[in-house]
């Protein structure tokens, strides 16, 4: 039962803060909603057993790519006035409407099969150290690619950003 | 009343879905990588159901990886918008109409 209250408090606050982050004009109240959805969504990542990546969750996106975001508005806006009016095209609605029958679709297939009521005995609780084991054991290969591929994009981000090179 | 694999399911498509609408009908080149950002969330959300309901840990390390791949994305990202601006000094989609740059 209060598994069931804090669910829907959770996930109501996500889908409405995701509602509100993609209807605000101005892209800085986006992002001050987006910061209310990541948060709201590490609290379902913690009820999901994943309390290491809830952490995360909070401390890279709430925390990190946030204010990387915010950076960059703040850099490039200049002043509210100047931001576009709402206009509605007929490709819009057709994307919109495009995206309410992905989301019928996908409701049904998630609905219909009968899927495991209640999870397997037992809890599958990912420690730190169960990652890091699993980091440089199985999945050696995945993180040193990664590695390098963080790397790149550390690169690209000051080559891209720079005047000139 | 108990809380089953669809509801974490279905919250995840109603994230994936808000964050697909906002990709499609946005004009802001950061809202639209905002909303790319929910959609990236909403599939998180979806594989650590499925990780919690079969007690794989495959899910949980996928969504680690997953986390670190949105935050390589969105410095690069960030980094096109902002070069975006200082040549077109615009950041609506709907005035990037040009391929030469």
């Amino acid at each position: 039962m209060m598994e069931a209250i804090l669910f829907y408090i959770l996930a109501s606050v996500a889908v409405i803060a995701a509602l509100l982050v993609i209807t605000r004009a101005n892209p800085i109240s986006s992002a001050l909603m987006l910061v209310v959805c990541f948060l709201a969504s590490a609290g379902i990542f913690a009820m999901l057993g994943a309390t290491f990546l809830a952490v995360l969750q909070v401390l890279l996106y709430a925390g990190a790519i946030m204010v990387l975001f915010v950076f960059v508005i703040m850099l490039i806006q200049t002043d509210p006035k100047d931001l576009k009016k709402r206009q509605m095209t007929f490709g819009k609605l057709l994307g919109a409407a495009a995206a309410v029958y992905l989301a019928i679709v996908l409701g049904i297939a998630v609905w219909r099969p009968p899927f495991i009521a209640a999870p397997q005995a037992g809890e599958a609780f990912l420690t730190p150290s169960t990652i890091g084991h699993q980091l440089l054991t199985t999945y050696v290969l995945p993180f040193e690619i990664l590695s390098v591929l963080l790397l790149i994009a550390i690169i690209g981000a000051v080559v891209l950003a720079k005047k000139k090179i | 009343m108990m809380i089953t694999v669809h509801h974490y399911l279905l919250l995840s498509i109603a994230l994936f879905v808000i964050g697909a609408i906002g990709v499609v009908t946005r004009r802001n080149a950061l809202i639209i990588f905002m909303s790319i950002e929910l959609m990236l969330n909403a599939v998180n959300i979806a594989f650590l159901a499925f990780a919690r309901w079969n007690l794989l840990i495959e899910g949980k390390m996928i969504v680690l990886f997953v986390l670190a791949v949105a935050a390589a994305e969105a410095a690069v990202g960030l980094g096109i918008v902002i070069s975006i601006y200082r040549n077109r000094q615009t950041v609506y989609v709907d005035e990037m109409r040009l391929l030469k740059g």
